[in-house]
């Protein structure tokens, strides 16, 4: 236990000397979309009886916190190939596990504090949601299943380079389909299937429900929860699988 | 824990170099026919070895003999292919957390974090390693008195010099008090005033208790630090003992001579021996002490130095 505090202290002391850095570059992405498609093109649109910028905030909730959770994954891979840190922790009598709660909850951390920049910009347009428990626990949720999945991709990549073509590959399309800027049951049926495999269709659908005040499902939070315990699970073997 | 020679199997035996006795002091780190395979690179091909608390072992070799690969798998950051290694009496792989509490690791690549300050970084070693608030705060000012930078614990990492991060490597290997200090290439890149000053600085922690295990290509510094060294070279040891001993086996004085473009090596046990050789060749010689690299020579057939 007290191994994944050491782990989690280095990334919120790391994430701390360069907060405003941070957050304005968690700022930039959700206020260029609120710009472009929530007051530009959305202005006279509305969407499930919802002005689309009141759309579009908890998709943004919902892309943010998985892009800023699976973010961590290119802190560890700086510390493991450029910096060499992760020796340190290998060197440390600390388990696997220490190590991979530690990372989670940083990137967890990461994205929470990514989820109240939106709140805040979305405040400065007028918009103001419900946020509730079952909104941040749909938060949480996303953003441990993007942490453990990126603590165990960036034991299995080899380079930096990797790292970038990973996020390129899955977290990118990602954002932009799942439920974020458009509502999902409105695309055609073939579409709606496979997004319907995407966590993040869940998670958006879920932050959404919670934002406008309509009664939670519990089937999005299993969903959730489950795969987040599968990719922990992975990001164990993957931590383990990294000793030479 | 003290045993007799005589309780050891006789591959066991040891001198105790600070006595000179048949008895061996505690046995600090034991290795036992130790191979690590990397694909189809066999870069440890059956070690062993013990090293005695106290001691200052040097483990001397090429750069690609092994070096580091042992301190990889001593220090849990590489899994041995076979082969077994205790860490003061605790197992590698069976006690592994224990095992890793007994050692700090100095590796040869500066990885601190940059970001952070100096007292930053020893904070999260000292946290990684368990320690309590109040022994942590003790214990880096401590420290930093002792690697003679107290007035820099709030810089940066990356506002120091190479010589001072390499101090703060090992002030931060030392955090929990281990019982054997790694040092890998603890010199390599520095230059010759401060190669020294790290040189005190390993004597000292020496004269604390620790035992230490270095690695170097630098014959100069196992000669003058070490008690005992272990030459390596492909993936196994060719000689072990004190650098004394081994320099005592080829002889006093070395005579170089150059012989069709090639430098050729005789060793003589006095001046008198060596001079009267020269008087009856003809040709360029000269005449110096013994050194370690010339037993490296004589063992392998090749230089230390890539």
């Amino acid at each position: 236990m007290k191994g994944c505090l050491a782990v989690y202290h280095r990334e919120v002391l790391i994430l701390r000397k360069k907060l405003v850095k941070q957050v304005a570059s968690m700022a930039v992405a959700p206020l260029l979309y609120v710009l472009a498609f929530g007051l530009g093109m959305g202005r006279h649109v509305e969407i499930q009886g919802r002005s689309y910028l009141e759309f579009l905030i908890p998709g943004l909730v919902a892309m943010s916190s998985m892009t800023q959770a699976f973010a961590i994954a290119s802190e560890i891979n700086i510390a493991r190939f450029y910096w060499r840190i992760f020796e340190e922790f290998q060197a440390a009598p600390i388990g696997s596990m220490a190590y991979v709660t530690g990372e989670v909850l940083a990137g967890i951390t990461r994205a929470l504090l990514s989820v109240l920049v939106i709140l805040a910009i979305a405040l400065s347009f007028g918009v103001v949601l419900s946020y509730s428990p079952a909104f941040w626990l749909g938060v949480v949720l996303n953003s441990f299943v993007f942490a453990s999945l990126a603590v165990g991709m960036a034991m299995l990549v080899k380079s930096h380079a990797d790292q970038a073509l990973l996020t390129n590959f899955i977290i990118t399309p990602m954002a932009f389909l799942g439920g974020t800027f458009f509502p999902v049951d409105q695309m055609p049926s073939w579409v709606q299937k496979p997004l319907g495999l995407l966590p993040l269709t869940h998670a958006a659908h879920a932050v959404r429900t919670a934002a406008f005040e309509g009664a939670p499902e519990a089937f999005p939070y299993v969903l959730l929860a489950s795969m987040g315990v599968v990719l922990f699970v992975f990001a164990l073997f993957c931590v383990n699988k990294a000793k030479e | 824990m003290k045993r007799k020679c005589e309780d050891l199997h006789p591959a066991q035996w040891g001198r105790n170099p600070r006595n000179g006795t048949g008895w061996i002091a505690p046995e600090m780190i034991r290795i036992e026919n130790l191979t690590k395979n990397y694909k189809s690179v066999q870069a440890l091909k059956g070690i062993s070895l013990h090293v005695a608390e106290g001691e200052l072992f040097a483990y001397l070799g090429p750069n690609g003999s092994g070096k580091t690969t042992t301190i990889r798998v001593l220090t849990g950051l590489a899994a041995p292919t076979s082969g077994n290694a205790t860490l003061h009496g605790f197992h590698i792989l069976r006690d592994t957390l224990k095992a890793k509490r007994q050692c700090g690791l100095v590796p040869q690549a500066i990885n601190l974090d940059q970001e952070l300050t100096v007292r930053e970084n020893l904070e999260i070693h000292g946290r990684l390693f368990q320690m309590p608030r109040s022994e942590r705060k003790s214990r880096i000012e401590e420290l930093l008195d002792y690697i003679g930078m107290k007035d820099r614990k709030d810089s940066p990492v990356k506002h120091l010099s190479g010589g001072m991060r390499r101090r703060v490597m090992i002030a931060r290997a030392l955090m929990h008090s281990p019982r054997i200090l790694f040092l890998d290439e603890p010199t390599v890149g520095l230059d010759p005033t401060i190669r020294r000053k790290i040189w005190s600085l390993i004597k000292r922690i020496q004269q604390s208790g620790a035992t230490i295990f270095l690695t170097t290509h630098y014959i100069e510094e196992a000669e003058f630090l070490a008690e005992r060294v272990a030459f390596l070279d492909e993936g196994r040891i060719v000689a072990v003992d004190s650098p004394q001993a081994l320099m005592a086996r080829l002889g006093t004085w070395a005579l170089d001579e150059m012989v069709d473009d090639n430098m050729e090596t005789r060793y003589f046990q006095s001046r008198g021996e060596a001079n009267a050789y020269i008087a009856r060749q003809q040709g360029s010689f000269s005449l110096r002490r013994v050194n370690l690299e010339d037993v490296f020579l004589s063992l392998t057939g090749k230089k230390v130095l890539p």
